[in-house]
């Protein structure tokens, strides 16, 4: 009896424990089951981006390189890699850092950090003539698209202390605009304590002037700002045309760990720029001297800035297609604010203040906010698309969310892997947002890709938004580090594949095989050097040690994709020429011996024997 | 009164049988696992964590997944809502509990082998003891964790209470806390314990 009790129990607690035994964690998240379901979904995602051999793209995406300084050109939707500018870093496969002229543009110089491209604009709208993109060294350039090249690069421009709430340009590229993330003394070579920071340190955004024919930039304005970090911006459209908009955190004026320090308060600021007030009182010959260029002071010159308090540590702040709204988030909240620009004007005409940062008036955020969207955790950036519909990206939650201007409904989110940081529409910040695409340009990739070692890339995802339902249709890696990207419709941008040899103008250019060679100055050599399948003329270069030698090199090619190269061994050189183009490079020539130039870049069956000598003299 | 002692003490007295005692002896070898594996496991998935950060707490240690990483990616995590790290020295419990075990294994052979009435009884009560007061601590402990929340963090979080048992999405993660292997154990070490006192009962009552 008693034994058969006991077997009774044991399977009673048995079952009780096998009961209990199946509750552990899952191995994998929730969301994580539903991946098998997407496979149906398989084949339009890979027929939308398929771009058959020899097709082109529909889209130009400009993304920036970070940290590489340079900007990726990609073709959308195929998100093909198909090209590198290089702006502030050498880049030997275009020679770009290694001839006279680009060597001069980078000054002393080897990296920069181009975070944010600007596409030029006329009424709002990209109109595919240049290319903007800031470097947090202070310095702003100019790709022209025309051939795809850096033009200018401008700076390090003075007080602008890490350039980072830059290159966004005005509706019709009267000015690209440039803000210090780092305050710091001024002017620049000033060294004050890091304890007077709330006092003694100093923003300043400015304005960027630039030649509507030409692009050349020059010094426009510049506005001595409160201690804050200026982190992003965007220029006013339409309805808010006139006004640019600079995000700003650490209002607290702290130093020390900022990731703390700089989080006390629930608000940080946007500021809004009358750009053109400040262009008046800069024309008026306003403002101080300081580190060698004229400095609007708001104390001295009132309504030139205004704070819209925000929700704290804001990243982007991107301006409605209509203009009417101003976005902007708290990166560490839940919620994005869509400022009312039309209540932006009435607050400053009222005079609703609740109180100023160094001459700065501080409007009142209930006065000025229309909603406070639920999009989600760490919004940082927002895009726009067709029929008033938004994107924020969501870095914390690691999504988009999609929502409607003016209802302030969330309609859709899409999870992005991982943790996206901007996030970039078809003409999505322009005053015609195309819809059609979004590409995520997301900070971790983290193990979606073939492992590459400890240094991985970072992914940007492509995502179709031409439906209720946002689908994410392909993955592409890119390297680091793309922060902020444009895409613009491929038709706009028209541009050459030889220069015409009628408009090279180089003094040094020379045309036929017959005028190359060396002439002599002094210890001054120059080389007019032509290159055309399959020689480098003159095949020999004779120079004596010490010898200062400038070699111009012309590709008197006119044929498509005929590039040469010139790549002269132990002296450091390598220049890549185009069709067409005239480029030197002037070097001391300090070591005597023999050394080979060879063409470097691939032109034809006899590549190989494209090669020449540099024969240097010992002196004496 | 006496009565009622008298009787309670010859109950008490009374010898067990051989059932009760090999379920005693069954019940303390299901206490080795506290010496090997997790009590208790917490695991938290966000989108960019598909494999999970994982937090195993043994009787003595705190073990992260990921030969340790997790732990420090947990508490690099934590930092951003001012949560304490997460360190063992803050479970006392690791100093106290291998030993309560121990001893309370050897109490239990002790009641196998003496075989008294009085002595099982003694092994429950400090085994509820012992169970009740660890699940109160651990509950406390995990309390203490989403409440003591520095004010200065640079993200403000209502304080709040992980999960003990089961699911619960915190911000971004999913949070899941469950029993480990070690816990099962102990709970079928309780079910066996209950099971002597059971066929011990019937026993008396036949006699």
């Amino acid at each position: 009896m008693t034994g058969k009790r006991n077997v009774v129990l044991g399977v009673l607690a048995v079952a009780g424990l096998g009961l209990l035994a199946g509750r552990c964690s899952p191995s994998v998240p929730r969301g994580a089951k539903k991946s098998a379901a997407a496979t149906s979904d398989l084949a339009v995602a890979a027929q939308k981006t398929y771009v058959a051999p020899g097709d082109l793209d529909e889209y130009y995406m400009f993304s920036s390189g970070g940290h590489s300084g340079q900007v990726y050109v990609y073709g959308l939707p195929s998100m093909r890699h198909i090209s590198t500018i290089p702006v502030y870093t050498p880049y030997p496969a275009t020679g770009y850092g290694y001839d006279d002229e680009s060597k001069a543009m980078l000054g002393n110089l080897t990296w920069g950090d181009a975070h944010h491209p600007a596409l030029s604009e006329t009424n709002g709208d990209y109109d595919g003539r240049w290319l903007f993109i800031n470097d947090m060294n202070g310095r702003l350039a100019r790709i022209d698209l025309r051939d795809f090249k850096t033009k200018q690069i401008l700076g390090p421009i003075p007080n602008v202390s890490g350039n980072h709430a830059s290159s966004f340009v005005t509706p019709n590229t009267e000015y690209a605009v440039m803000g210090s993330r780092f305050s710091i003394p001024l002017p620049k070579g000033t060294a004050v304590s890091v304890d007077k920071y709330a006092t003694d340190y100093k923003g300043v955004v400015a304005g960027i002037k630039i030649d509507a024919k030409t692009g050349q930039m020059t010094l426009g304005w510049q506005i001595l700002m409160p201690p804050f970090d200026y982190d992003l911006g965007d220029a006013g459209k339409l309805a808010s045309d006139g006004w640019v908009f600079f995000t700003s955190y650490n209002t607290e004026r702290a130093i020390g760990k900022l990731e703390v320090t700089s989080a006390q308060k629930d608000r940080d600021y946007i500021a809004a720029v009358d750009w053109r007030a400040a262009d008046k009182a800069a024309a008026e010959g306003k403002g101080d001297l300081i580190g060698g260029v004229k400095v609007l002071d708001p104390k001295k010159v009132p309504g030139l800035v205004y704070f819209m308090p925000c929700g704290k540590s804001p990243h982007g702040v991107d301006v409605s297609p209509d203009g009417k709204y101003v976005i902007g988030s708290g990166k560490l909240q839940g919620v994005t604010t869509a400022f009312n620009f039309e209540k932006v004007l009435t607050a400053i005409r009222n005079k609703d203040f609740t109180g100023e940062e160094d001459g700065i008036p501080v409007l009142k955020y209930e006065s000025i906010k229309d909603a406070e969207v639920p999009v989600g955790l760490g919004p940082l950036h927002t895009q726009f698309g067709t029929d008033g519909f938004a994107y924020t990206s969501l870095f914390v939650d690691s999504a988009i969310a999609k929502w409607k201007l003016g209802t302030w409904e969330v309609v859709d989110k899409v999870p992005m892997s991982y943790s996206i940081g901007h996030l970039a529409a078809a003409e999505g910040d322009t005053v015609s947002p195309d819809g059609n695409w979004l590409v995520g340009l997301n900070k971790l990739s983290h193990g979606r890709h073939l492992s590459v070692g400890p240094s991985q890339p970072e992914s940007s995802q492509l995502v179709d938004i031409t439906e209720e339902k946002m689908k994410l249709v392909y993955d592409a890696f890119t390297e680091p580090e793309p922060h902020y990207a444009q895409i613009i419709k491929a038709d706009k941008i028209k541009p050459i594949e030889v220069y015409p040899k009628e408009e090279n103008k180089h003094p040094l250019a020379v045309w036929d095989v017959k005028d190359a060679g060396a002439t002599r100055q002094g210890d001054k050599v120059v080389v007019k050097v032509v290159v055309v399948r399959s020689t480098i003329t003159p095949t020999a270069i004779e120079v004596r040690q010490g010898d200062t030698v400038t070699v111009a090199i012309t590709n008197i090619e006119q044929t498509t994709d005929e590039l040469h190269g010139m790549g002269l061994l132990d002296y450091n050189v390598n220049v890549v020429v185009d069709p067409g183009e005239t480029k030197t490079f002037t070097f001391k020539a300090d070591k005597a011996g023999v050394y080979p130039y060879y063409c470097t870049n691939f032109c034809s069956a006899l590549h190989q024997e494209m090669q020449g000598y540099l024969v240097v003299k010992p002196r004496g | 009164m006496k009565a009622l002692f008298e009787r309670g003490g010859r109950y008490l007295d009374r010898t067990l049988g051989t059932t009760p005692r090999i379920l005693l002896a069954a019940a303390a070898l299901f206490l080795i696992p506290v010496y090997v594996a997790p009590l208790w496991n917490l695991t938290m998935f966000a989108p960019q964590y598909q494999e999970g950060l994982r937090l195993d707490i043994y009787s003595y240690k705190l073990e992260g997944g990921n030969k340790g990483q997790d732990i420090k990616e947990i508490n690099v995590l934590n930092h951003y809502i001012g949560m304490k790290d997460l360190v063992a020295e803050d479970f006392t419990e690791f100093k106290w509990m291998p030993f309560v075990i121990g001893a309370l294994g050897l109490l239990f052979l002790r009641a196998a082998v003496h075989g008294k009435m009085g002595h099982l009884v003694d092994v429950v009560v400090l085994y509820l003891y012992f169970g009740v007061f660890s699940l109160w601590s651990f509950a406390y402990k995990l309390w203490r964790y989403g409440h003591n929340l520095d004010p200065k963090a640079a993200v403000t979080v209502e304080p709040f209470m992980p999960p003990l048992f089961g699911f619960k999405q915190l911000a971004n993660f999913e949070v899941y806390s469950y029993p480990g292997p070690a816990s099962y154990a102990l709970m079928a070490s309780a079910v066996l314990l209950f099971a002597s006192v059971v066929v011990a009962w019937r026993e008396a009552r036949r006699a």
